[in-house]
C-alpha cells in the first residue's frame, strides 16, 4: 500500500478501473484481486472508483452454516435477473487459522450463469479477519457497485450470534434462520438478529418453519415504539420476518420485493444515521491499516520493537505503549 | 499485507488461488474433493465448483475468480474433447497465463496431446497431494 501514491501505480489503476467500469470482466476480476491482495494499485483504484459507487443496492446475507445462504443467493440471482437487474455476488468463506488455506465452496450452488455477463460471482477467503467478512469485502463490493451492477449480494461466512460486521457493509442486512434452530430465548439475545433489516426463515418446506417464523415475529417486536426512543438512544430495528424455500424459489420474489421496500424506506429519510455509521466504519478500517503500515516504516520499527518487548516482558503497560507509538508516529514524517 | 499475514510459511504473502472443477458428466467427485481439501491444508485458496461443469462454466469461473491455477478432474474418458475446449476458452478470455492441470484417469497416449493443448501437467492415480502442491508452487506464474 505504501506505493499507492506513485504515478505508476496510479496509471495502472486508471487503466484497470476504466476497463472494469466499461464492462471488461477480466479487468474487473483483476481489480478485485488487487483489492483483495491490497497491492499498490488497489488504493489508487478505490480513490477513483468511490465517487462512482453508491448506486447499487448492497445486500448482506448472513446466518449459521448450512442455513442455505448460498442457495438463497442463487435464488435471488434468478429473481433479480428475471427483473432485468445486473447482479454481483461476493461470497466469503473462512480461511484456515492453521495453514492460511481456504475452501471456497459457495459457487457450487450458483452455477447456471456462465453465459450471462450481467451475473458476476466472486469468492473471497476471510484471511484471518473475524466478523464474518474479509477485511477487503467492503472495498470489493464498492468496486462491483462502481462497475454498474444493480444489486450486490455479500454472503458472509457461516455466522453465529455476534458477527454483525456485514451490517456496516450493506444497505440491507438479511439474517437467515433455519427452522427449529432455537427457542424464543435465542431470539431475544443481543447480537446478530439485532442488525437484521429482514429475517428470513429458510427451508420453509421443513417442519416447524412457520412456527419458527411466528416465534421470531413475536419476539422481535420493539420494546420502544418508533420515534418514542429517548433523544440520542438508538431505537431497535423492527425486521420483517419472511419464509423462503430457496431450493424451489418459493418466497424469493417476496424477499426481493421486501429488499426493495427496505431500500426505498432507508433512502427516504430518517436513515442518514446508518449511512454515517457505515462511513465511519470504513474510515476506521483504513485508519487502522494506515497505522499498521506506518509502524512498519524503518524509522518507526525500532521504536515499535522496543515498546513491544517492554509490553511482552510486563515492563510497560499496553496503554502507555500505544500512547508512545502514536506520539512517535506524529513526530516522524510519513 | 495485513499484520496477520506471515502465519503461512509455505506460501507467498498471497495464497495461490486454485479452481478445482469437474467438467463432463461423470459423478465421481471424491478425488476432486480430497484434492481440494488437501490443497486447502497446503495453504492454497481453493474454489470448488462441484460436478457437471460445462467448459463455459469452467472458463467463466476462472475469469471471475481470477485464479492462478485451473485443476480439472475427469474420469469419464471425455478429456480429449473437454480439455482442449477449456484451454481454448481460457485463451479466448485472455487467461493464457493460468496454469492448467488435469487429474483423473488419463491414458498415457493422451498426455502428449493434452500438453500440446496447453495442459501443464497430468496427475494420475497415486499422485500425492504434496507433489501436486509442490508442482503448483513451482509453476503457478507469480502475478502482480
Amino acid at each position: 500500500m505504501g506505493e499507492s501514491g506513485t504515478p505508476r501505480a496510479a496509471d495502472g489503476a486508471t487503466t484497470l478501473t476504466q476497463s472494469a467500469v466499461a464492462g471488461d470482466r477480466r479487468a474487473l476480476a483483476r481489480l478485485l484481486t488487487a483489492v483483495e491482495n491490497r497491492t499498490s494499485i488497489a488504493e489508487a483504484a478505490l480513490r477513483e472508483l468511490y465517487p462512482k459507487a453508491g448506486r447499487a443496492h448492497i445486500v448482506g446475507i448472513t446466518g449459521p452454516p448450512g442455513s442455505g445462504k448460498s442457495t438463497l443467493v442463487a435464488a435471488l440471482i434468478a429473481a433479480a435477473r428475471e427483473a432485468g437487474r445486473a447482479v454481483a455476488v461476493v461470497a466469503v468463506d473462512p480461511s484456515s487459522p492453521i495453514t492460511g488455506g481456504a475452501l471456497l465452496g459457495d459457487r457450487v450452488r450458483m452455477q447456471s450463469y456462465a453465459d450471462d455477463r450481467d451475473v458476476f460471482i466472486r469468492s473471497m477467503a476471510s484471511r484471518g479477519h473475524a466478523g464474518g467478512l474479509a477485511s477487503t469485502t467492503t472495498a470489493a463490493a464498492a468496486v462491483l457497485d462502481a462497475s454498474g451492477f444493480d444489486l450486490v449480494l455479500i454472503e458472509t461466512v457461516g455466522t453465529g450470534q455476534s458477527e454483525v460486521e456485514v451490517a456496516a457493509a450493506a444497505d440491507t442486512t438479511v439474517v437467515l434462520e433455519a427452522p427449529e434452530m432455537g427457542d424464543e430465548v435465542q431470539a431475544i439475545k443481543a447480537g446478530l438478529l439485532e442488525v437484521a433489516d429482514l429475517v428470513v426463515v429458510n427451508k420453509g418446506d421443513k417442519p416447524g418453519a412457520l412456527r419458527t417464523a411466528a416465534q421470531l415475529r413475536a419476539m422481535l417486536v420493539p420494546t420502544v415504539a418508533r420515534g418514542d426512543a429517548p433523544e440520542g438512544r438508538p431505537s431497535p430495528k423492527r425486521p420483517e420476518v419472511l419464509v423462503t424455500t430457496a431450493t424451489s424459489g418459493e418466497g424469493v420474489p417476496e424477499l426481493l420485493a421486501a429488499l426493495d421496500r427496505h431500500r426505498v424506506a432507508a433512502r427516504a429519510g430518517e436513515a442518514t444515521e446508518p449511512r454515517r455509521a457505515r462511513a465511519l466504519a470504513q474510515i476506521r478500517a483504513v485508519m487502522a491499516d494506515r497505522l499498521a503500515d506506518r509502524l512498519r516504516e524503518p524509522a518507526l520499527t525500532s521504536v515499535a520493537d522496543a515498546v513491544i518487548d517492554d509490553v511482552a516482558e510486563h515492563r510497560l503497560d499496553p496503554y502507555t505503549a500505544a500512547d508512545r507509538l502514536l506520539e512517535a508516529i506524529g513526530r516522524v514524517e510519513a | 499485507m495485513g499484520p496477520s499475514a506471515p502465519y503461512n510459511p509455505g506460501m507467498p504473502d498471497r495464497p495461490i488461488k486454485v479452481l478445482i472443477a469437474k467438467p463432463g458428466l461423470d459423478g465421481h467427485d471424491r478425488g476432486a474433493k480430497v484434492l481440494a481439501r488437501g490443497l486447502r491444508d497446503e495453504g492454497f485458496e481453493v474454489v470448488y465448483t462441484g460436478l457437471r461443469q460445462t467448459p463455459e462454466m469452467v472458463a467463466t469461473a476462472a475469469l471471475q475468480e481470477d485464479v492462478d491455477v485451473v485443476g480439472l478432474s475427469i474420469l469419464s474418458g471425455a478429456h480429449m474433447t473437454l480439455v482442449p475446449r477449456i484451454t481454448k476458452l481460457l485463451k479466448d478470455n485472455g487467461l493464457d497465463d493460468v496454469l492448467v492441470t488435469v487429474g483423473g484417469i488419463i491414458p498415457d497416449d493422451d498426455v502428449g496431446p493434452l500438453k500440446d493443448a496447453g495442459v501443464a501437467a497430468v496427475f494420475g492415480p497415486g499422485t500425492t497431494i504434496a507433489s501436486v502442491a509442490e508442482f503448483l508452487r513451482a509453476n503457478a506464474r507469480p502475478r502482480d
